[in-house]
């Protein structure tokens, strides 16, 4: 149990409850961005020290801890907002689906048919549990930048449990799919930045005009 | 060696395009990237395969072939129409919208071409990411909308495959196989795979192409975006990226029939394929926006391509010429609904009535094309309908045969009333100053030539399908009937 990893994935499931729990954008983002750096670190620990580990690392951690984070704040300065103000579920609410999705990724992680060594590990309940949240994110939240970290919580989630197969994907694979989320983030923060401009918000809300 | 040529050069105009300050020029890189694209597409379909490295990770076989033949094609006669539609818009800036087309080509090319899961993953996400900006085009409050929604729908629909994938990998892992995704690997081995994270891995991937797909009931942010997003952009996304997302299942498909689970690959399909005509009959019938119902007709044709693969057999070739169909078809439809929308200045029917006094040639080719998407002879797409049809009752499958030939007709009725009466309906009483007042050009031969063009092959394919394409969609079906 004092296995660094285990600790970085315990640390994961903590910043799950903090970004469940606050208003605050700004922290938030950085919570997100701190979610992302810790998991960064992960394949080296896990996989020990190769050019294919330290070339995910490095790149996982440049962009998910630090470019895209600037991308999201410099979208909130540009849009100037500080805080979610009425999600569609309240905090408490949303605090208690996440104790108990993240109790049921435990449950649910002891069933599945794992292999021996990832029995009794945390990646698989930490990437369930924060794949969960990011769900709970992405469709409890009504700001366009909330909705944004939910998508980003569940590519961490993803990427957790990628770890578990860093065989799997050459690096060049790898490289796409962080270069994929990076642009992806980027086009969103503008479209966001188009919503404010247009409603003067960037509350989802106002996003209802289609309909049949 | 021409397939990296096929990739690379619609990214290398994309960057010409984003150098090139001249507004006036730029649209014509599309054709100038475009027909060489298409001529090299054809060079390498045509000419006998030769046998590829067992482990590459770019090599084209007769799916991937038939994807990349449609969306070059559709891809060239777009990028004929698009000369047409920015000479009547001079001033728009057109920069990021023509290098987004041509990323798009790049992108949905290299989705084609893959052949491992990761790879594929990439393309079909960035064609996301590239195709957001050109439905945001108009630079209003509906199009921000749906662009929003595509972009977050799409995105995290992609990333739920990314997990599917992941579970493949680790299906391998389970049961002591290396875990690689290159796809012949995954063919040999799929076999030996750990079957419940196979099965789980499938159809997480179902879902998030089948997102990308448009099927329902993941098809929400279709209706948003084919209807905000412009004519040309419509008919790429409804024929070129729909068909690269049907391959991203396929390719799903592929590897779950050769481990000996065709049964549920089956029933997924099954299940999509009739809940898309469902829904698609059910919202197409009162649908007044002209450019939504071509969304809804789209659920509707992924579903008699998902119906079709998950019959088998006949039903699977008639799936695969119905791809081809639909693309050509839905591209004609699209543009041409762009020419009555861009000179009404809307796309509601009742404010479009009578449009073929108005503009006899858009609104000839768009009813032509509704005839031709509703299956009616002697266009392509009844043919592939009917091979389907016909596998579908050849396999025994009465109920569903019943089924099907009931929710088409009732789509068939529920655009007809629309398509009449925007095509044919009493125009609408207007005073010579409105109509000064449009500054509009009727109708340019570009923004004609190219539906036109498309819909003549419609009927080709009608009356006629040339025997290299019958090869081609032959061996695109039986890469999917191993195993079954």
């Amino acid at each position: 149990m004092n296995d660094p990893a285990t600790t970085i994935l315990f640390t994961v499931i903590l910043l799950n409850f903090f970004l469940l729990g606050t208003s605050r954008l700004g922290a938030c983002i950085r919570v997100v961005a701190a979610q992302g750096a810790l998991i960064s670190l992960l394949p080296p620990l896990v996989h020990g020290v190769g050019v294919h580990t330290m070339v995910l690392a490095t790149g996982a951690l440049t962009l998910k801890g630090l470019v895209i984070p600037w991308l999201l704040f410099r979208a909130i300065r540009q849009v100037r907002i500080r805080r979610e103000m009425e999600p569609r579920i309240g905090y408490i609410a949303t605090l208690m689906l996440g104790a108990l999705t993240t109790a049921g990724a435990f449950i649910f992680a002891d069933r599945l048919p794992l292999l021996s060594e990832h029995h009794h590990t945390m990646f698989i309940p930490a990437s369930l549990a924060t794949l969960a949240v990011g769900f709970l994110l992405l469709i409890t939240r009504r700001k366009a930048i909330t909705q944004v970290l939910g998508y980003l919580v569940f590519e961490n989630g993803i990427f957790i449990f990628g770890i578990l197969l860093a065989e799997a994907m050459p690096l060049m694979v790898e490289a796409g799919v962080l270069l994929d989320m990076l642009v992806a983030v980027f086009v969103m923060g503008i479209v966001m930045n188009h919503i404010n401009r247009e409603f003067s918000s960037i509350d989802t809300e106002n996003l209802c005009l289609l309909k049949e | 060696m021409l397939l990296n040529i096929i990739i690379i050069l619609p990214l290398l105009a994309a960057a010409i395009a984003a150098l090139l300050p001249s507004e006036r020029w730029r649209p014509w890189l599309l054709p100038a990237a475009a027909i060489p694209h298409l001529f090299l597409v054809w060079r390498i379909i045509t000419q006998p395969a030769a046998p590829t490295d067992a482990a590459a990770m770019l090599a084209l076989d007769a799916l991937g072939s038939l994807i990349l033949l449609v969306v070059s094609l559709l891809f060239t006669i777009s990028s004929i129409y698009a000369l047409g539609y920015f000479k009547t818009h001079p001033t728009w800036s057109n920069r990021t919208f023509i290098v987004c087309l041509l990323l798009f080509l790049g992108a949905m090319s290299f989705a084609a071409a893959a052949r491992h899961l990761g790879l594929l993953w990439v393309a079909v996400e960035a064609t996301t990411v590239v195709s957001a900006p050109m439905i945001y085009f108009n630079h209003n409050r509906f199009s921000i909308e749906a662009t929003w929604k595509y972009l977050l729908f799409c995105s995290v629909g992609i990333a739920l495959a990314m997990l599917g994938i992941l579970f493949l990998a680790y299906a391998g892992l389970h049961s002591g196989v290396e875990p690689i995704l290159q796809l012949d690997f995954l063919l040999r081995e799929a076999p030996h795979f750990s079957k419940p994270w196979l099965r789980a891995g499938f159809v997480f991937l179902f879902v998030g192409f089948g997102t990308k797909m448009g099927l329902a009931p993941l098809h929400t942010w279709k209706p948003d975006a084919y209807g905000e997003a412009p004519g040309l952009v419509g008919g790429l996304l409804a024929g070129g990226l729909t068909s690269v997302a049907f391959l991203a299942v396929l390719r799903a498909v592929q590897i779950v029939n050769a481990a000996g689970e065709a049964q549920l690959a089956r029933q997924c399909l099954l299940a999509l394929g009739v809940l898309s005509l469902v829904f698609a009959a059910v919202f197409v019938i009162r649908q007044r926006d002209i450019k939504r119902m071509l969304a809804y007709s789209s659920v509707e044709h992924m579903g008699i391509l998902a119906i079709g693969v998950a019959v088998g057999g006949l039903a699977t070739y008639g799936a695969m010429f119905h791809v081809l169909n639909n693309a050509l078809t839905k591209g004609a439809l699209f543009m041409s609904a762009g020419n009555i929308h861009r000179y009404f200045g809307s796309k509601k029917m009742c404010e479009t009535q009578g449009a073929i006094s108005i503009l006899p040639w858009s609104a000839g080719i768009f009813l032509a094309g509704f005839l031709a998407v509703a299956g009616s002879p002697p266009f392509g797409p009844f043919l592939s309908e009917f091979t389907i049809l016909r596998g579908i009752f050849g396999a025994g499958q009465t109920g569903l045969g019943l089924a099907f030939i009931f929710l088409l007709t009732v789509i068939f009725i529920g655009m007809s009333h629309t398509v009449v009466n925007v095509v044919l309906g009493p125009p609408m009483e207007e005073t010579e100053e409105e109509i000064n007042d449009r500054h509009v050009l009727k109708e340019g031969v570009l923004t004609v030539l190219g539906p036109l063009f498309l819909m003549a092959l419609v009927l080709v394919l009608g009356l006629y399908v040339p025997p290299p394409l019958r090869d081609l969609f032959h061996q695109a079906a039986e890469l999917l009937e191993v195993g079954r």
